[in-house]
């Protein structure tokens, strides 16, 4: 598959009063034309910082992107010129966030939305981009679309905005989706329509999707690929067979570990990660997850660990990542 | 624990003596409309003829979408609102029956855990003092000393060092906060805990230290909880029984395996294939028939079923009668006639 979307080193950082935020640490993945990868991790890692850097969103100050480099396509997007990636924002890459009603203008009706964007990055006619909004409309799930152009915002349910979204993310024939939590303010039945909606869009259309979530069952039912991420680093990347049976990162395994699971018998115990997170200010020139690891060592604190292939494409930014396989089945 | 401690203890609670018992329970709210003269226009049928009964020792879990009743069956349980109609009955007392006295000594032994810790607790005071204040209100423990001795306690019981007494809400990550809103439950030694949510907002890491928190009180206090929460991943894990609710009806209630084994009614068969598992194998060979459309509004519900338009078995007779709850299996109710 051709490779769409390279990620390397990038640094993201805030410069706070309580210091220096290193939100994303040398971050290195790619995207493939046409895949869902899913970036999991809980709240705080640096998911969303992260996919705000692909567009150059992250305000300054207090935020700035401080090494790296992302190609799109070839291009790199951090050399771009401002008029360039706004170009490439909403045309080839389009976002989806978690909170709708946020990226959403209250005072003006959806068709003006979806028709403004339509008209400024494919130079359409307004009369061609409302009969393309109406379907739009129809193919995120939405009937009755010439009505439901005239109307703004407050009058859909959150999942009605999320679809509206996924349309107006759709509307540039993007190559790339992001998807920043798009579901987590929403119920399970909703999470469950809109995610199979953006899923089976991406298949037809062969767009990429970029799913960010701290959902392992999402990530389980909708990703080929999985980058987990904590305190600002992928810790861990495979195929979702991969990460989900044979984890090579502790964290990984400790992440599994702590959920519960649906479709098995109650009796097991969870077994939760101890201790929390650190705080992204205060990261030293050690493994940021070994306070919480029981598989730390030496050597943890005295090195980074990078993140390297164990074997069949994945990898693990673990010194022990070699010798995790039998401890995992031990835990589980 | 392992798993066959576990069993028994699964076996042998619920078959003790009743300890809530909610009978055909409603809460209507008014909805007024126009801002001079309001006047108004209809009910929103929140909580519509809700029954149950929890066991001493019991957990209950209490599931369904957003908006579905289960903050307010919680809050006429705690007496926080009125029913409309039906009855709450807690150790064989009808609480509407008891006098303001004996609503004080009661007040006591129900508690509650909210979702949101950080809006639950009062910014402006310490834990200790958050801590202390109900149990010198309350004169659990009206010596000063003994009572930070027993905070001290608490919050070590709750995995939070006894230092902690002396920090404020914001000093305090998500997690740490939301183990101060259980210690506050305990301190006034209640019987029973509903816990609205409790355990929503946090991170899969911290969430399950959480869980093994609550089980670990439950055993050693020998409480009961009404566990209120939308993610059946976890009420099916720490729930010895499990209902679900639907626009303010109870539609299913089983035992947590056996309804998630075998669910029957078809909004639960729903609800529980859109719910994703965390095995890619297990969902490559899953179907997922995710109900059509959205829940309707509460204020002008459907007729007969309140499920009937969304519903794949649903005749002319659903659209009419209001389906009885029958018990198709031993412990397991539902309501709906087609099943
Ligand atoms: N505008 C900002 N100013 C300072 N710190 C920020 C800002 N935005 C994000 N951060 C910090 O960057 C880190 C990563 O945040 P984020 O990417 O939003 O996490 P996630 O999406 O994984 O929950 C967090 O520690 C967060 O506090
Ligand atoms: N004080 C109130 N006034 C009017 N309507 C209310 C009030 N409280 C709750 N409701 C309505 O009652 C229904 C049930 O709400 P709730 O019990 O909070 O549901 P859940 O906790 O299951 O999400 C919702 O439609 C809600 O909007
Ligand atoms: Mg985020
Ligand atoms: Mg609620």
């Amino acid at each position: 598959m051709a490779k769409l979307l390279e990620i390397e080193n990038l640094r993201t950082q805030f410069f706070t009063a309580d210091g220096v935020v290193r939100a994303v640490d040398d971050v290195t993945y790619d995207v493939n034309e046409g895949e869902t990868v899913a970036l999991v991790g809980e709240s705080g890692c640096g998911k969303s910082v992260s996919a705000l850097s692909i567009l150059r969103l992250i305000p300054w100050p207090p935020g700035r992107i401080v090494g790296g480099s992302i190609r799109f396509l070839g291009k790199d997007l951090l050399q771009l010129s401002d008029p360039e990636i706004r170009r490439v924002r909403g045309h080839q890459i389009a976002m989806v966030f978690q909170e709708p009603m946020t990226s959403l203008n209250p005072v003006l009706t959806i068709g003006l939305q979806l028709t403004e964007t339509m008209q400024y990055h494919l130079g359409m006619s307004n009369e061609q981009a409302e009969k393309r909004a109406v379907e739009l409309l129809r193919m995120v799930g939405i009937a009755d679309g010439e009505r439901r152009l005239q109307q703004y915002p407050h009058h859909f349910s959150g999942g009605m905005r999320q679809r509206v979204m996924i349309a107006l993310a759709l509307s540039c024939e993007p190559k790339l989706i992001i998807a920043d939590e798009p579901t987590t303010a929403l119920d399970v039945t909703i999470q469950a329509q809109i995610l199979q909606l953006m899923k089976d869009l991406s298949n037809r259309m062969g767009v990429a999707l970029m799913i960010i979530t701290h959902n392992l069952g999402v990530v389980a039912r909708y990703a080929d690929r999985v980058n987990v991420m904590y305190a600002g680093k992928i810790v861990e990347e495979g195929t979702a067979e991969q990460i989900y049976h044979s984890p090579k990162h502790p964290y990984t395994i400790g992440l599994l570990a702590s959920v519960p699971r649906m479709d098995q018998h109650r009796g097991r115990r969870l077994v939760p990660i101890e201790g929390q997170p650190p705080d992204l200010t205060k990261l030293d020139n050690g493994c940021a997850y070994r306070p919480r690891c029981r598989w730390a060592f030496d050597r943890c604190a005295q090195a980074i660990p990078p993140l390297e292939h164990v074997g069949d494409g994945q990898m693990s930014a673990c010194f022990r990542k070699h010798e995790l396989g039998d401890d995992v089945k031990a835990a589980s | 624990m392992s798993a066959q401690i576990r069993e028994s203890r699964d076996k042998s609670v619920g078959k003790g003596e009743t300890l809530l018992e909610v009978r055909n329970l409603k809460k209507y709210f008014a909805v007024t409309e126009g801002v001079v003269r309001r006047r108004a226009i209809g009910n929103v049928k929140a909580v519509d003829g809700v029954s149950f009964t929890i066991a001493r020792g019991e957990i209950l879990g209490l599931v369904g979408e957003s908006g579905c009743g289960k903050t307010t069956t919680g809050r006429c349980i705690l007496q926080l609102e009125t029913p409309t109609s039906g009855e709450i009955v807690f150790e064989g007392v009808n609480l509407e029956k008891l006098d303001q006295k004996a609503m004080v000594a009661w007040r006591q032994k129900i508690q509650v855990i909210f979702q949101d810790p950080y809006s639950s607790l009062n910014p402006r005071m310490k834990v200790g003092e958050i801590l202390g204040e109900p149990m010198r209100v309350h004169r659990v423990e009206p010596n000063a000393a003994k009572r930070r001795q027993r905070i001290a306690e608490l919050l070590t019981v709750c995995g939070l060092p006894a230092k902690f007494a002396d920090r404020y809400p914001h000093e305090m990550s998500g997690g740490q906060r939301q183990r101060v809103g259980i210690a506050r439950a305990l301190c006034l030694n209640p019987d029973f805990i509903i816990c609205d949510e409790a355990v929503s907002a946090l991170d899969v890491s911290i969430q399950a230290q959480v869980i093994n928190l609550l089980e670990d009180l439950r055993e050693e206090f020998n409480l009961t909880y009404l566990f209120i929460a939308h993610d059946l991943s976890v009420v099916h894990h720490l729930c010895n029984r499990v209902a679900v609710m639907y626009l303010g009806r109870m539609v299913e209630l089983a035992e947590s395996d056996e309804l998630f084994d075998n669910p029957m009614h078809p909004y639960t068969q729903a609800l529980l294939s859109a719910v994703p598992v965390p095995d890619p194998t297990v969902e490559a060979q899953r179907s997922h028939q995710v109900p059509k459309g959205e829940v309707p509004s509460p204020i002008n519900p459907p007729s007969g079923c309140v499920f009937h338009p969304r519903c794949p078995l649903a005749v002319d007779s659903c659209r009419a009668q209001v389906p009885e709850f029958r018990e198709l299996k031993p412990g397991h109710w539902v309501a709906c006639p087609r099943v």
